[in-house]
């Protein structure tokens, strides 16, 4: 009898770390932070007299560190370069460099820094962080949703800013019945992991 | 069915408020393409559209009437020549009617930007987004405009020519006011 039992935890004890291994090798370890930069997509959708308009960041630079086995301690950095903006039109693209809007000569790019992520269930995630838009920073918040494949995941996401908490557009532009406060961002990126050894 | 002496109420009706629509459609658009953008640049742009628009919907009971009730012959003393300059003109004055805000729509969704009737009614895309399309479209508008302004320019020259120096009733027949 006590032998028995002694070879059924001595079985266990090696079996468990097995089916453990097995889990890993559907779903292989390691960190995704090989970010795939022409994968990189910043989009955003501001409605000027309720007319939606799409513009996009062209360049943008992002580093991220996700452990899908450690999603809090996943960390989140953009630099966007703010000249790179298309606002939809030529006219909107000249205009919006300009010192109203982001004042790209003093303030050339934005960025984001994580400060916390937190796992909502499934492969949905919550993102807070801080955002530096023409010298003002403001805590935001944004859903992320991971789609892993293989190794490589994509990161997609879309939050809602107000553009005059950064003072983008002030002056005559400041009249949120022309160009309304909210803007639709979001964004798309994809990350490598390096082959688990 | 026999001709009428008079256009019918609604004719009438409908004539006037494509007239005024146009008229002031016409120099917003001119005063509106030269502002620097700004946010009265935008509103103008804006209201200019929802004009614009409003005509293209009015036209709709325009074509109609035009088509299901008989207008007034040209009046009796009017030699051939002007009879016929006057039709061809009502034509091309129809066909751009439809064409200058159909092509101000079809730019619009073009360079991107959607319609939205009153800001309250999203209108469909025309075309997809593409500058170069868009650009053309814009010489496309520019280039109906003018011809828009001509003929607006024409008709109205003609109708005063009427009243005032022919002095018949071809004027009065549309403003029912000025009968004598
Ligand atoms: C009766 C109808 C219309 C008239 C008489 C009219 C007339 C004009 C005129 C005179 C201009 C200035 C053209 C120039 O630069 O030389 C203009 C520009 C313009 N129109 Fe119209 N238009 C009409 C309808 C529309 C509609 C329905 C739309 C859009 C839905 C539209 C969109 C525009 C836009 C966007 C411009 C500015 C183009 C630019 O500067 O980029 N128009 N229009």
């Amino acid at each position: 009898m006590k032998c028995n039992r002694i070879l059924a935890t001595a079985l266990v004890s090696l079996v468990l770390p097995l089916a453990g291994t097995g889990a890993y090798a559907a779903q292989p370890a390691g960190t995704f932070d090989q970010v795939l930069p022409a994968k990189n997509r910043i989009d955003f959708v501001f409605k000027q007299m309720n007319v939606p308009v799409k513009g996009y960041f062209k360049k943008a630079n992002v580093d991220l560190a996700f452990d899908p086995a450690a999603p809090a301690k996943s960390t989140v950095r953009l630099d966007l370069d703010l000249g790179s903006i298309d606002a939809g039109s030529s006219d909107a693209n000249s205009e919006v460099v300009g010192k109203p809007w982001f004042d790209v000569k003093a303030f050339p790019t934005a960025t984001f820094v994580s400060s916390s992520v937190k796992p909502l269930g499934g492969d949905r995630y919550e993102m807070t962080g801080k955002l530096t838009i023409k010298g003002k920073t403001r805590d935001v918040t944004t859903p992320v949703t991971v789609t892993q494949n293989g190794n490589t995941a994509a990161f997609d996401g879309a939050f809602t800013l107000k553009r005059l908490e950064f003072a983008i557009g002030d002056g005559t532009w400041s009249d949120t019945s022309i160009v309304a406060d909210e803007i639709k961002v979001s964004f798309h990126v994809e990350a490598e992991r390096r082959a688990a050894k | 069915m026999n001709a009428p002496d008079q256009y019918s109420k609604p004719a009438v009706v409908v004539h006037w408020m494509i007239a005024i629509l146009v008229l002031v459609a016409l120099p917003l658009g001119y005063y509106m393409t030269d502002l620097s953008l700004s946010p009265r640049k935008l509103q103008l742009i804006s209201w200019h559209k929802w004009i614009g628009f409003t005509v293209l919907l009015l036209f709709i009971p325009r074509l109609f009437l035009r088509l299901t009730k008989p207008v007034p012959a040209p009046v009796g003393t009017m030699p051939g020549w002007q009879r016929a300059v006057a039709s061809i003109t009502h034509a091309v004055l129809y066909a751009l009617i439809i064409a200058v805000p159909l092509s101000g729509w079809l730019m619009s969704s073009a360079k991107g930007f959607p319609v939205v009737y009153l800001g309250l009614v999203p209108l469909p895309d025309l075309v997809g987004k593409d500058e170069a399309l868009g650009n053309v479209l814009k010489s496309a508008h520019e280039v109906l405009t003018s011809g828009l302004l001509i003929l607006v320019g024409l008709h109205i020259a003609a109708a005063l020519k009427h009243h005032i120096i022919d002095r018949d009733e071809t004027l009065a027949r549309m403003v029912p006011l000025l009968k004598r």
